[in-house]
């Protein structure tokens, strides 16, 4: 299958980890990835944030440029359920709130053959088992966005299930919110830092050495916090985990040097 | 599309507060409340055990989403025609001997009550739990007409005792414990036992003799409505105590307040929220008393029944095609239970009579939204969207999507506010256009990619940032940041792949 990579900004400039990371695992199962270079960002920090007349170019043109990219690949992923999230929820309704008809429909195109990684690999690809071998604790945090907004459901515990060597511990009240929610963390700093200490708090109980997602931005602030206090447990995305193998079992070693 | 903006208002002037609009932003007072450990463990604990016992027994319901589907179903057929259903209502309860008031706002409706207990000569009122009362602020405007109000509640009695605000819709002193509570009951009821323990028996024995003086005394009764049914002119009180049903039966003159979006159809809809709510807020199958009334019964119950019904800003939400969904609302309280942010700030934050999810989608639109100055402009921001009230709701208010409609307004109104006034854009919309010019171009992001790099600078030798200047420092109070990588994804496509692929 080809695959066109909707990198998202966040992993293009922040954490390119993840996205390489989805790049050799959909390679190593046999597929060929493309990356439109023109791609940007899908404009969820302005929609989230009230700015749906800004949201429109942005939106306008992810929507082209994965036009595009679908005119020779038969799906796009992303390794985050956000960002899927707002493609498949937002996309249409920011077009639409500008006027153009013609665009949120082809926003609904687009979206309706943009996958967040686990979903792809489930649902798509049908594999539950993607070879990988990654040997550490871990505790996986589902992400609100990728449980309640695209439902992935246990998918990405499917997938770590069948990791050889990785010890699933299981993270108390999973579901709730690590309290990131965009500018919410800005805005809300306060009530935000209370949301990620319990996030943190529940995270330490595991005893686990990796705390996991399906989402940069949200380890971002699970792992900011884990930092400050030096909790002994770090953030590696769920894309990493599965591309690691026994040949590239440095991968964790690299992920602590960075 | 309508795109209603509400009163225009000066984004420099704070409008006054009341029963819906608090004096100070949620960022500001929720900061305050987190501070509270009392608070959080009061919070924390109580809306814990509320989530368990709902989730316990929605579960049991094999058809609980067909039945979240007709609840929603009835709500929004209710919106698309309620003039007629509301005259409906009017011609059945005047049938049946009741008397029909329309009040356009909360001082409409006070004025109304207050008249209509003048007229029966007495100077005190029983009252059950009612969201609309608490909205318009009918004790206080009781008081100052020399009238007293009296919350037959246990859980209001004790706010009122206390001299407190409510702090959530269904338990309106969650956020007071045991200990406190037998301190306000020793405080403030008169006769009480000095010796009486924190018990929840105690407890209630006290309030129980206290009350039973109230009610054998009082010769007016004043409601509020759960269902309003327009084919039979019904009118329908939940509750769990027994003292609303004391209320709407002893008294001679019933009065009650009930906002326009309360109504229903038919008898036969009440089957549909009669399962829904009770689960989703007490999270009982069934909550001990359902009282249903029809006009007057001639030598049964109150002789004489007043319905006042209230508009107070709903025919403004009607207005908004998408906010209108928050008018479907039963009242039910489940979405602030599982929500993260009122689990930790509480329900006094809000600033609103109506906190948490819902109030923070409804009380923006009922009172309409000034610029960044309204304290109720900031309750749209007041979430994480991490949806976990949209799977609670029992009739499927998507209120993720109407915090992000209403977040949408607040930029507009603070946008217009700005224009009308010569005032340049605030710093945050500046940044945001800048945002959306470089994101909407594949080479000005790239630029700005290769620029965020030299954020490098700000990190220590472990690679980690731990200071910036605002608008991220309120991040940095709590959480580190990886410093930006030496390469981006798209420089290490270029240097891996780059043959393959120029898309």
């Amino acid at each position: 299958m080809r695959i066109a990579l909707f990198v998202t900004c966040l992993a293009d400039a922040l954490t390119p980890e993840p996205a390489k990371a989805t790049v050799a695992l959909l390679e190593r199962l046999g597929h060929e990835v493309t990356f439109p270079t023109a791609q940007t960002c899908c404009g969820q920090m302005h929609t989230n944030t009230g700015y749906l007349r800004e949201a429109a170019p942005v939106v306008r043109h992810h929507v082209e440029v994965f036009e595009r990219a679908l005119a020779d690949a038969d799906a796009v992923v992303a390794p985050s359920g956000s960002c899927v999230g707002s493609v498949r929820h937002q996309h249409a309704m920011v077009a639409r709130r500008a006027g153009d008809e013609d665009l949120a429909r082809r926003a609904e195109a687009v979206a309706a053959k943009t996958y967040e990684l686990s979903e792809l690999l489930v649902d798509v690809l049908g594999v539950t088992d993607v070879g990988a071998y990654y040997p550490h604790r871990v505790t996986y945090h589902p992400t609100c966005h990728s449980l309640r907004m695209l439902r992935v459901g246990d998918r990405p515990l499917q997938l770590l299930r069948n990791v050889r060597g990785l010890r699933l511990v299981e993270l108390p009240e999973a579901e709730s919110c690590c309290g990131f929610g965009g500018t919410f963390a800005l805005k809300n700093a306060d009530t935000s830092t209370a949301m990620l200490a319990d996030k943190l708090r529940n995270v330490a109980a595991t005893g686990a050495e990796i705390c996991s997602a399906g989402d940069s931005s949200c380890l971002l602030h699970i792992g900011g916090g884990l930092s400050r206090l030096r909790v002994g447990t770090r953030t590696v995305h769920l894309a990493e985990i599965l591309a690691a193998t026994e040949d590239s079992a440095s991968t964790a070693q690299e992920g602590a040097r960075r | 599309m309508t795109t209603f903006l509400g009163i225009p208002r000066r984004a420099d002037a704070a409008p006054d507060a009341g029963p819906l609009r608090g004096s100070t932003t949620f960022p500001k007072a929720a900061r305050t409340a987190l501070a509270d450990t009392q608070l959080r463990a009061n919070l924390g604990h109580a809306t814990r055990t509320i989530r368990g016992k709902r989730a316990a027994v929605v579960e049991e319901v094999a058809d609980w989403e067909e039945l979240r589907d007709a609840g929603s179903a009835i709500k929004a057929d209710v919106m698309a025609r309620l003039p007629e259903l509301l005259e409906q209502l009017e011609q059945n309860v005047t049938a049946r001997g009741g008397v029909v008031h329309w009040a356009r706002d909360a001082a409409e409706a006070n004025r109304i009550v207050t008249d209509l207990v003048r007229a029966t000569g007495s100077r005190e009122v029983v009252k059950v739990k009612s969201m609309a009362t608490q909205e318009i602020g009918l004790n206080e405007h009781l008081a100052a007409e020399g009238i007293e109000a009296v919350e037959t509640d246990l859980a209001e009695l004790i706010v009122q005792l206390g001299g407190d605000r409510p702090s959530h819709i269904l338990v309106p002193a969650i956020h007071r414990n045991r200990a406190e509570i037998r301190d306000i009951f020793r405080r403030e009821m008169p006769g009480i036992d000095p010796a009486v323990s924190d018990s929840p028996r105690e407890l209630a024995m006290a309030a129980r003799a206290h009350l039973r003086q109230k009610f054998l005394s009082a010769r007016v009764a004043v409601s509020g409505a759960n269902f309003g049914v327009a084919d039979s002119g019904t009118l329908t009180v939940v509750e769990s105590e027994g003292n609303g049903r004391m209320c709407l039966t002893l008294p001679r003159t019933l009065i009650t307040v009930m906002g326009i979006e309360k109504v229903v159809p038919t008898w036969r809809d009440l089957e549909v929220f009669l399962q829904l709510l009770p689960r989703s807020s007490t999270g009982e199958r069934m909550n001990p008393y359902t009282s249903m009334w029809t006009g007057v019964t001639p030598g049964d119950g109150p002789q004489e029944f007043h319905l006042v019904l209230l508009d107070a800003g709903r025919t403004r939400a009607l207005a908004d095609e998408v906010g209108r969904a928050a008018l479907h609302c039963i009242r039910c309280s489940a979405c602030l239970n599982v929500c993260p942010v009122y689990e930790r700030a509480g329900g006094h934050a809000y600033g609103s009579t109506y906190p948490g999810p819902i109030g923070a989608v409804l009380t923006p639109q009922l009172t309409g939204m000034g610029g960044h100055a309204d304290p109720n402009a900031s309750l749209p921001y007041a979430s994480s969207l991490c949806g976990a009230c949209f799977d609670a709701c029992p009739v499927k208010i998507d209120i993720p999507e109407l915090l992000v409609h209403l977040r949408a307004r607040a930029v507009e109104t603070e946008r217009e506010d700005r224009r009308a006034r010569h005032v340049p854009p605030s710093a945050e919309a500046a940044a945001m256009a800048a945002a959306s010019w470089v994101m909407s171009g594949e080479k000005r992001f790239g630029l700005a990619e290769r620029a965020l790099g030299a954020g490098r600078l700000l990190a220590g030798k472990d690679g980690r940032i731990t200071a910036a200047p605002p608008p991220l420092s309120g991040w940095m109070r709590s959480r580190d940041a990886p410093a930006p990588p030496e390469e981006t994804f798209r420089q290490w496509w270029a240097r891996t792949h780059e043959e393959e692929d120029r898309t």
